[in-house]
């Protein structure tokens, strides 16, 4: 069993124009800064990006939404990122708006082989138009179909050479679930050891998931909105 | 005097009980955690992942990877705990969280509530609010009363796109408690030196009045 590969370019092997990939982290938190910076420097293009943010116009997604990079994002929350924003309301990119639990839901049933389920969130909104609405205990609930990528990249703090993958802290958020549901999922992590040495008890992501995993390098962990006391 | 966000984050502190999970939106709800009373102990919870949320870190110490739901940076309390996002949503879709807090563009005396789009104009996202707002099983709303031009924010009909319909509870705006009934907003309580008939002037939802109505106490 070798998972390990070299850099993210190599990580990124297969990569085609029009492809879908899920991009794990919330914000600036938990990017996986390295395979992104060499999506931007390569020439993929017209990629569907399912990822909660878009992160800020200079860090993160926003390197590939300035290259063009993006002819589709899937996300909750546009925030603060002036360009996918501008781009958004100028028509210039396919922007489909998912309630972040639902989006988090879709990811995980992608990889869990559960094609569809109900969710109460977005009932009677605009997220309801052309889904199918059903009364469970007295409450409409809209169907959700699962979200599967050619391509999930995601982050870890620690991983191993088999795969299995541990978190830190919220730089979790969507790399757990979109570990699962990538036809094949790339892990770049800030440590890399043998098989053997991380604890089985505290691995979130068994290596199942993962079949592409490295050791990042130079992790920027830019801070969007730093608060002190 | 209409109140300050301060007060208002004030105010909705009251609603806090012991025990209570709660999650707190972006904007002033987030200050609710400022004004937690003696002797009572909630537990924030972040929907990026996060139980146990506690105050900004000192200074020096942020740390990228512990954030709150408005990116910013955010300690951990003892007890607290992290988890993913699927995890985190299926707290609050299962209604574990007791009380959700958020800010809102207009809400109607039904409880439905606008809050994530102005189109044309503004896109943010929904976020985790339609999520929140479909789940919870208490939701108060933090907001201003007017708009910046003196429109009524607590209307019939939303004129904006809704987060979701018919879930508001209670409302907290800088001039009034309200809660939403059947009949429409029943107020509360009034802040300090604004009359009832302040209140009906900028409320263009139905607004049920019975009685003295109390001022606000901090």
């Amino acid at each position: 069993m070798n998972k390990v590969v070299k850099n993210a370019s190599e990580a990124l092997y297969g990569i085609r124009d029009g492809m879908t990939l899920m991009v794990g982290g919330f914000g600036l938190s938990g990017l996986p800064e390295n395979t992104i910076a060499a999506l931007a420097s390569s020439e993929v293009k017209g990629l569907t990006c399912i990822s909660n943010n878009a992160g800020v116009d200079d860090f993160g997604l926003g390197y590939l939404l300035k290259n063009r990079q993006i002819k589709k994002m899937i996300s909750s929350y546009v925030g603060e990122n002036a360009e996918f924003e501008r781009q958004l309301l100028n028509g210039e990119l396919e922007v489909e708006l998912i309630p972040q639990g639902t989006l988090a839901e879709r990811c995980r049933a992608g990889g869990a082989g559960i094609p569809a389920f109900f969710v109460p969130a977005g009932y009677g909104t605009e997220v309801a138009d052309g889904k199918e609405v059903r009364v469970f205990n007295g409450k409409p609930h809209l169907l959700e179909h699962a979200l599967v990528a050619d391509f999930a990249i995601v982050k870890a703090w620690k991983g191993d050479t088999h795969g299995n993958l541990i978190y830190r802290h919220t730089a979790n958020n969507f790399n757990q679930a979109m570990a699962m549901a990538g036809k094949i999922t790339i892990a770049e992590v800030e440590e890399l050891v043998p098989a053997g040495e991380l604890d089985p008890n505290q691995i979130h992501t068994p290596g199942i998931f993962v079949q592409r995993i490295f050791q990042g390098k130079d992790y920027e962990k830019r801070i969007e909105r730093l608060t002190e006391r | 005097m209409a109140l300050s966000k301060e007060q208002i984050a004030q105010r909705i502190a009251q609603e806090l009980k012991d025990g209570y999970y709660v999650n707190l939106g972006i904007g002033i709800p987030t200050l609710v955690a400022n004004y937690v009373p003696e002797g009572i102990e909630v537990v924030l919870q972040s929907e990026n992942g996060m139980l146990g949320m506690g105050p900004f870190p000192e200074k020096g110490q942020a740390d990228a990877d512990m954030i709150n739901a408005g990116k910013q940076t955010v300690t951990v309390l003892p007890g607290g705990s992290f988890f993913d996002s699927s995890a985190s949503f299926a707290m609050i879709r299962g209604g574990h969280v007791d009380l959700t807090v958020l800010g809102a563009f207009e809400v109607t005396d039904k409880g439905d509530i606008a809050s994530w789009k102005i189109p044309g104009k503004m896109v943010k996202g929904m976020g985790g609010a339609m999520d929140l707002v479909a789940s919870a099983k208490n939701i108060v709303v933090a907001m201003q009363h007017c708009s910046k031009d003196g429109e009524s924010k607590l209307l019939k009909e939303c004129t904006l796109p809704l987060t979701g319909v018919a879930c508001v509870k209670k409302i907290v705006s800088d001039l009034a408690v309200l809660e939403v009934t059947d009949d429409g907003f029943l107020l509360l309580e009034r802040a300090p030196g604004v009359s009832v008939e302040d209140i009906r002037k900028v409320t263009a939802g139905r607004l049920i009045v019975n009685g003295e109505i109390p001022e606000m106490k901090f």
